[in-house]
């Protein structure tokens, strides 16, 4: 190959790539979504939103495909990104990172060429590398158990808590939680120990509060699937004190309990559904379609699930 | 022999020390209650490990037991929904679902065993690769959510594990009936000293007309049914299996053996040894979550340090 021929490839492949780039903006959006892989019931339901982001839009737009990769580990997502840049050749790309640093520099690869990045959940270390940012609520996801326990039992009482694991995500939660509890001197946090968002690991954790502290009048479970545990362990050392048990998160089981009155602990949670996945994708499909921009932060807020409103928060075919 | 007496002590002290240490921290530790608890949540482990004592005693390994327990798990609940279903009554489904979890752990079990000597892979590559097929296969059937055991007959399943004897836990006997079934097998049989041959010189087994292979499939079947034991247990706790199911048990497993005073290269090991190490190992959490002096980022290096330290104390002669 001479170096002429080969001069003009190369102006021919940056024409081809550049000039089909403008035109799609306006009319068809090619849109990537890569997301962790179903390992726990919450990125499952995360799976399930985004394919049903995916079946939706597809029926009501022509000049929109989504594409869907899942990834296992930061690495992965990593490699799926530039494949979905050079082989699925998108234009627009909805990510959910799998750790925030790691991902930062590839999604800011993506951007750079050309492709509209719109982040979920979990920001990343440089928000120049995103042009719009998705995210639940976690301060709320903290406040409004704390304010919801501090009314119900009246401003005193004891309350136990768990946590999930360590992450900014979860220390977040439990400073929101505690600034609120501060306030109400008559409540006591009694401790908050690790359960890791599972439910054996809750379930020991509990036994041994149970174990440790005569009276409990509230646990802080911080977590639906924690929860489960929770009940479990209480329910076997038959043990009466505890009026309420709060989770989190708004996970089918939970909020099916709360609409039928199963259990007299379970009286409201707190919504930080996975479904903010198809919110994502649908905001950025449609604001791309019209060739618009999202606002810079989308905050889904998390808000207090009682008996009331709960329907609106059963997905009973979700996973999650 | 003086000396192995000595050292096999050394798991023993560290517990005794440890329950000292709990009891004057916080007073509630001693009560009857917390020791049920405690050797309940060990049951699990502690039947794994039992079974793990064998293959390590044999010079092999099973990192699969954490993703095997998971799987286990998943598929008799879905037997037994599947039973429920099909229009059996709560105990038949349970009990079938029961026998199915048994025979399937021990199946698992009996692959890992031939794929090691026909296939003559080396155990850790086997049990590598299975431990993320299980897992796998677990997610897959679950959609990544839980697997549920449906309510009529999560209650026909329940007292399997809440039920009690003579004011004991099912689970704690089930534990200390594995744990001396497990004794007598490895001190009492042929079966027992060939795995023990085995594991101290491969070799001068095979020279001594001992049927290696057949040995080393035994013991990871036994294994399987061990882990299969295990469910049966945790099953009915929850009432669900997850993709979180087990996570980690293998090395839960491995340590509590280890920390019994069993050689890692295998050759000689201890049934009673294991069974210690396994609570030790649940009573350092015990400990740590009815106290508040330390603080909860650093729970997990107080119990390495205490697997280091009790090692230590139990420690081979050159």
């Amino acid at each position: 190959m001479t170096s002429a021929t080969r001069r003009l490839l190369i102006a021919s492949a940056v024409l081809a790539l550049g000039a089909p780039a403008a035109a799609l903006a306006q009319q068809q959006v090619n849109l990537g979504v890569s997301i962790p892989a179903a390992t726990h019931s919450f990125t499952a339901g995360i799976v399930w939103w985004a394919n049903e982001a995916k079946k939706e839009l597809e029926k009501a737009h022509k000049d929109l495909k989504v594409t869907i990769k899942t990834a296992a580990n930061a690495g992965e997502q990593a490699n799926q990104l530039q494949d979905l840049v050079s082989a699925n050749k998108i234009n627009a790309l909805v990510v959910f990172p799998f750790e925030s640093a790691a991902l930062t520099k590839p999604v800011a690869q993506v951007k750079a060429k050309g492709v509209y990045v719109t982040v979920v959940d979990r920001g990343l270390t440089d928000t120049s590398a995103q042009d719009a940012y998705v995210a639940g609520d976690n301060t709320a996801f903290g406040k409004v158990p704390a304010e919801y326990l501090a009314k119900a039992l009246d401003g005193k009482g004891n309350i136990v808590a768990l946590r999930g694991i360590a992450t900014t995500l979860d220390n977040e939660r439990m400073d929101a939680f505690n600034s609120v509890i501060k306030n109400h001197p008559g409540i006591k946090l009694l401790d908050a120990k690790y359960g890791n968002w599972n439910r054996d690991d809750a379930y020991k954790v509990m036994q041994d509060y149970l174990t440790r502290f005569k009276q409990i009048d509230a646990v802080w479970a911080a977590d639906d699937d924690m929860a489960v545990g929770v009940l479990k362990a209480i329910d076997q050392a038959k043990r009466n004190d505890i009026k309420i048990v709060f989770g989190g998160a708004g996970a089918k089981g939970m909020v099916k309990t709360l609409i039928d009155g199963k259990d007299p602990r379970i009286q409201a949670n707190v919504s930080y559904s996975p479904k903010f996945m198809y919110d994502a994708i649908k905001m950025t499909a449609e604001a791309r379609l019209k060739g618009e921009k999202l606002p810079p932060n989308t905050i889904i807020p998390s808000v207090l699930i009682t008996k009331e409103n709960a329907k609106d928060f059963y997905f009973p075919s979700s996973p999650f | 022999m003086k000396k192995p007496r000595l050292h096999g002590f050394g798991p023993v002290a560290g517990l005794l020390l440890l329950c000292i240490a709990g009891t004057l921290l916080n007073p509630e530790f001693a009560t009857l209650d917390n020791a049920m608890n405690v050797l309940t949540r060990t049951a699990f482990i502690g039947i794994i490990a039992v079974g793990m004592c064998f293959v390590i005693i044999s010079g092999g390994i099973d990192l699969s037991v954490g993703s095997m327990a998971a799987l286990v798990a998943g598929a008799e609940i879905l037997v037994m929904n599947a039973l429920g279903q099909a229009g059996w009554s709560g105990v038949p489904a349970v009990a079938a679902g029961m026998g199915f979890a048994l025979l399937l752990g021990a199946a698992l079990g009996l692959a890992h065993g031939l794929l090691i000597t026909r296939g003559r892979i080396e155990p850790f590559i086997v049990t590598l690769g299975t431990l993320g097929v299980y897992r796998a296969y677990l997610t897959y059937f679950s959609n990544g959510g839980a697997i549920t055991l449906e309510n009529s007959l999560a209650d026909a399943y329940g007292p399997v594990f809440y039920g009690s004897l003579l004011g004991v836990p099912v689970p704690v006997w089930v534990f200390g009936l594995v744990a001396l079934v497990g004794g007598v097998i490895l001190n009492r049989t042929v079966y027992g000293r060939h795995v023990q041959a085995i594991g101290s010189n491969e070799q001068v087994a095979r020279y001594a007309a001992v049927d290696v292979d057949r040995t080393k499939v035994l013991t990871y079947m036994l294994l399987g049914a061990c882990v299969g034991i295990a469910t049966v247990l945790y099953v009915p706790r929850l009432g669900s299996a997850s993709p979180t199911t087990g996570l980690l048990w293998e090395l839960e497993a491995i340590a509590a053996v280890i920390v019994g005073g069993t050689a890692l290269k295998g050759g000689a090991g201890s049934i009673t040894g294991t069974v210690v190490g396994a609570v030790l190992l649940s009573v350092i959490s015990n400990i740590l979550n009815l106290t508040s002096l330390i603080s909860v980022y650093l729970n997990a290096a107080v119990q390495g340090f205490v697997i280091v330290a009790v090692a230590f104390l139990q420690r081979r002669k050159r």
